[in-house]
């Protein structure tokens, strides 16, 4: 597929903090294909979270320009950066970041509560295989287990896009291969444009695209010809 | 309807923060329960009143006179301003009721030859009114009745001008001019020693020999006609026949106590719900800010998701609108369980004809918005920063809190603290405001309690002035008029007499510029040792020859110094005007006393020594004697029976501070309670990894356990002289919210008081700070430092 999904031309973030002043983006160029599952490399601090927190409009940019589809990002106000992120986007923190006082179906239900055209909670939970562990609280359940529960939450609404900021980043090789597939069907069954941040080299073979940060800038971006199943991927 | 995630996570973390809630909620239900209390009943009461006085046409006007003729009348009623004008008999009889041995006290009435009187209506509420031509036929006031168990058809005596005449009750009444009644000489209503009495106009005319004439005057005015000068015009034409001097509602005995009350209630309002409401909002805002804190991530989450900032602001109010939903019930509860007591209470002492009743549903109303407002107040802050938290922000933990080097840390370093104790102190500089704030509620728990018992401080010091050292005698004869001071002789000669002392007393009008008073101005001999003048610093008073001594309050009301002169106008006799210095000023908690030396008073009124009443103590052994010797005296218009009102005196108030002292006490633990526990988990919710660590690092649990305790007690400690204060604040706002022409509270503090008030809050902070920590106990150490904050 060929159609961007989101679009940026020289992207700028500058945190001031006083004494000095970070360049976590310094003029960022780059296109997100529909569909396309992309992987987001670069060392610690190079400024990953930082775009993907600004492509999923929880952050506003310094400079430059985002668009969403035909929709410019840059420049909207709060109330509509809220209706953007409720109405397209689905996000998968490291932390898993559930609620701790709500089951693994409420969990997912706070977003089908509050978006136009969602599946079930049981059906989200049901295609990260978690159909078993519906009525159990965050503390009952395992690290991958609970990961699984946040993309349920991410893809519940059907968004349009699905960001994920090192989503196995917590977990061992063999809960986080379960994730990896939990997004890759994801991709594969809905089409949903999805983005994984990873330190983790070896995840890239799965995406179709890659691409590499280094201190606030694009690196490089590669195509992979050949995508391999999570569950080759070695560790 | 499937519920909402984000109402179910609202009610699971109610659910979870149950303690905390409740604590909060508690003391916003006092704030609820204080203003649904005295705002109810301030508002009860002032309908009540209100209604009563309208339906029964309750005066405008007094006045009083010894002797004006009836002819009179219509030149009152023509006065511009005036509605209704009557006139009436009034006197003054004692009686002898079957079965008691006391003499007791009529004030007679009397009722007009048409049936019913136009102002002052009384209300039936057995029997029926005297037939107009009846000549024992009375009504008596329901209260008396009652207390007597007396019914229409039952007889009792009376000493009318000098002839024992038996009286027929016909039937018992309410009257507007008497909710409150009190006899003469009197501090207490006494129900069963005093009545009022009704009475045909032609037999009290006969009786008091006033037969064409009139010696009281009731007047109802027109809206905006101006009272001083329809006074003025009255006073002007009753001068010729005795008129002391007009007066309004605010010199009228019974309007005057409810007026009291109702103003002691409006102090109460005023003075004690901001106390709470400021405490539950400043609770609220502590206990949300912290639940905020945790849930920083969450906060981030759920706008990551799309949740709108008022979505998030709303989520964060709710749970402050259960909490305060929670106490707003409670206060409902509370309150209406202590209005009804109160209304009780006031059914005692007031006769209304119609229950008091207990808060109108707008009460509850303002009482449950106001109580929703201050929950509010203490979220809104907390809430709205939570909806701006950046999402992005709000997703990495918070950094840790900044502690700086200042002026502090060199002073603690100076002084070698222990490494628990450094802790405690930088915990507190580092929020300065939050441990301020802590502080101030807490000494908002002994201001309380500092005001509370405060009554029973002032009460003692009035009780020991009034009773112990001015009025020590048993019996208070009051004489019809003044006799001349050789019946004393005859009053020694009364079986069971043992000192009789005379006392003369004359109304006047005080004067200075345009300020004046009326009072009745006593004079004893220089050696009466019964009835005396205590002085501001406790000893007793003579009053030199040639000057007057007023009570502090009536001279500042006359804006007085000591050596001012004062104009004194008497009221009777000759009607001189005289021009005296003020000597000294007195300590006097009943009443505005004026007072001038025995001699000097008769010389100047140009009348051999003539006294008004006697003061007497009794041979409690022959007590039945002198009262029946009592029933036989002409010339005797009431009697005070000084022991029995000591008593039950005594016995109200202590019932009264017996009360209120339960309700303060366990109003100043909640606070205290809500403030410390919650403070307690809030702290060791912030610092469980730190405390985990240390324990972790070696420290006992007894160690860690005084960092957490520590701080709660410092804290506490330094409650202690804002509370103090605050608390003099509290009690000088009630002496000034009770302080009328009819008493005063004394304004005096115990030393004990203070300590004790400390000491209660001390140990309920200790005991809140312990339950917390016990969960230091429970502290799975292993768990907290895996973690993430
Ligand atoms: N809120 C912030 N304030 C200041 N600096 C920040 C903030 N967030 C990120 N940074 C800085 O921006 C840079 C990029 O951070 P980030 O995008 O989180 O990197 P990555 O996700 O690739 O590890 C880092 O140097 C980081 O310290
Ligand atoms: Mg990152």
């Amino acid at each position: 597929m060929t159609t961007p999904v989101f679009r940026t031309s020289g992207l700028t973030k500058v945190y001031d903090t006083g004494k000095v002043t970070v360049h976590a983006l310094a003029g960022v160029d780059l296109n997100l294909y529909e569909g396309e599952l992309t992987v987001l490399l670069g060392p610690s601090g190079s400024g990953k979270s930082t775009l993907l927190n600004i492509l999923g409009g929880l952050d506003t940019a310094t400079s430059g320009h985002v668009w969403f589809r035909d929709q410019e990002l840059t420049g909207l106000g709060d109330r509509a950066l809220t209706a953007y992120r409720r109405d397209h986007v689905g996000f998968v923190f490291q932390f898993y970041n559930l609620v701790a006082s709500l089951t693994a179906r409420e969990n997912v239900q706070l977003v089908t509560d509050v978006s136009k055209n969602p599946m079930s909670p049981a059906e989200a939970l049901e295609m990260v295989g978690l159909a078993p562990r519906l009525d159990h609280f965050p503390a009952e359940l395992s690290g991958g287990e609970q990961q699984r529960v946040a993309i349920a939450r991410a893809i519940a609404k059907r968004p349009d896009v699905l960001l994920c900021d090192e989503p196995t980043g917590a977990l061992d090789s063999q809960t986080g291969v379960q994730v990896l597939e939990a997004l890759k069907l994801v991709n594969d069954e809905l089409g949903t444009a999805t983005v994984v941040i990873t330190h983790n080299v070896a995840i890239r073979k799965m995406a179709h695209r890659v691409i590499r940060f280094q201190d606030g800038r694009l690196l490089s971006t590669e195509v992979n010809d050949r995508r391999i199943a999570p569950s080759e991927i070695e560790w | 309807m499937v519920m909402h995630a984000l109402d179910r996570k609202l009610l699971r973390d109610f659910a979870r923060l149950w303690a905390q809630a409740l604590a909060i909620a508690v003391v916003l239900a006092c704030g609820v329960a204080a203003l649904l209390t005295s705002f109810g009943m301030y508002q009860a009461l002032g309908d009540s009143r209100d209604a009563y006085y309208e339906r029964n046409r309750f005066a405008d006007l007094w006045a009083p006179a010894r002797r004006a003729p009836l002819s009179l009348l219509p030149t009152i009623a023509a006065i511009p301003g005036i509605r209704t004008a009557e006139a009436r008999i009034e006197g003054m009889v004692t009686l002898d009721l079957p079965g008691r041995e006391e003499t007791a006290v009529g004030q007679i009435l009397s009722l007009p030859a048409s049936g019913e009187p136009l102002l002052n209506l009384p209300l039936l509420r057995a029997g029926r009114l005297p037939e107009p031509e009846a000549v024992t036929e009375v009504a008596v006031n329901a209260a008396f009745a009652a207390a007597n168990g007396y019914r229409p058809g039952d007889r009792f005596f009376a000493n009318l001008n000098g002839t024992r005449r038996e009286l027929t009750i016909s039937g018992t009444v309410l009257s507007p001019e008497f909710i409150y009644t009190l006899g003469p000489g009197a501090m207490m209503p006494d129900n069963e020693g005093f009545a009022v009495i009704w009475m045909p106009e032609r037999a009290a005319a006969a009786a008091f020999d006033m037969e064409g004439a009139f010696n009281s005057l009731t007047v109802a005015l027109y809206a905006g006609a101006s009272p001083a000068e329809v006074i003025d015009r009255i006073d002007t034409l009753l001068d010729r026949y005795g008129g002391t001097g007009a007066h309004g509602r605010d010199r009228q005995m019974s309007d005057s106590f409810v007026s009291s009350e109702m103003n002691q209630l409006w102090t109460m309002t005023i003075v004690l719900p901001p106390i709470f409401f400021g405490v539950a909002a400043f609770l609220v805002n502590m206990v949300l800010g912290r639940i905020v804190a945790l849930e920083r991530s969450e906060i981030g989450l759920l706008k990551a998701l799309g949740y709108s900032n008022a979505a998030i602001a709303g989520h964060y109010l709710m749970l402050a609108g259960l909490t305060a939903i929670v106490g707003i019930f409670i206060g409902w509860g509370v309150g209406a369980w202590l209005a009804h007591g109160m209304a009780g209470l006031y059914a005692r002492f007031f006769d209304f004809p119609y229950l008091i009743f207990q808060g109108s549903w707008a009460v509850y109303v303002v009482s449950g918005l106001v109580g929703l407002g201050a929950a509010a107040f203490g979220a809104l802050r907390v809430a709205l920063a939570a909806a701006r938290l950046p999402p992005a922000v709000a997703m990495q933990p918070p950094a840790p809190p900044r502690f700086r080097r200042g002026f502090s840390d060199r002073l603690m370093a100076g002084l070698h603290l222990s490494q628990p104790a450094m802790m405690i102190l930088r915990s507190i500089t580092r929020w300065p405001l939050r441990a301020a704030a802590s502080a101030l509620g807490l000494s908002m728990a002994v201001a309380v309690l500092a005001a509370a018992s405060f009554f029973n401080d002032a009460m003692d010091k009035m009780m020991d002035v009034t009773f112990g050292q001015a009025n020590r005698q048993d019996a208070v004869l009051i004489f019809t008029q003044n006799l001349p001071e050789s019946a004393l002789d005859e009053l020694r000669a009364l079986p069971g007499a043992m000192q009789v002392e005379g006392q003369l007393t004359e109304a006047a009008i005080l004067r200075n510029g345009h300020l004046e008073k009326h009072v009745g101005i006593e004079a004893r001999r220089p050696d009466a040792d019964l009835s005396r003048i205590i002085g501001a610093a406790g000893g007793v008073v003579t009053v030199p020859p040639g000057g007057i001594v007023l009570t502090a309050r009536l001279a500042a009301q006359l804006r007085l110094a000591i050596g001012d002169e004062v104009e004194v106008a008497f009221l009777s006799g000759r009607r001189e005007t005289v021009h005296l210095p003020l000597m000294a000023t007195t300590e006097q908690y009943i009443g505005l006393g004026a007072y001038m030396d025995f001699e000097t008073l008769n010389r100047m009124r140009r009348q051999a020594p003539q006294i008004s009443l006697a003061n007497l103590t009794l041979d409690d052994a022959r007590k039945a004697a002198f009262h029946r010797a009592l029933n036989d005296m002409p010339a005797l218009a009431g009697t005070a029976m000084l022991t029995d009102m000591r008593r039950s005196f005594q016995d109200t108030i202590r019932q009264n501070i017996s009360i209120t002292t339960t309700v303060y006490i366990t109003i100043a633990v909640l606070i205290a309670v809500g403030v410390t526990y919650n403070g307690a988990r809030i702290q060791l919710s912030e610092r469980a990894r730190e405390l985990a660590s240390l324990r972790i690092l070696g420290f006992s649990r007894a160690e860690v356990s005084f960092i957490l305790v520590g701080e709660t007690m410092v804290l506490a400690l330094l409650a202690q002289p804002p509370g103090w204060l605050a608390g003099l604040g509290i009690a000088w706002a009630f002496t000034q919210g009770v302080d009328s022409d009819l008493y005063q509270i004394p304004f005096v503090i115990a030393p004990s008081t203070f300590a004790r008030a400390s000491l209660i809050v001390l140990l309920t902070a200790l005991a809140s700070a312990l339950v917390v920590r016990r969960r230091i106990d429970r502290l799975d150490l292993v768990a907290v430092m895996k973690t993430r904050e």
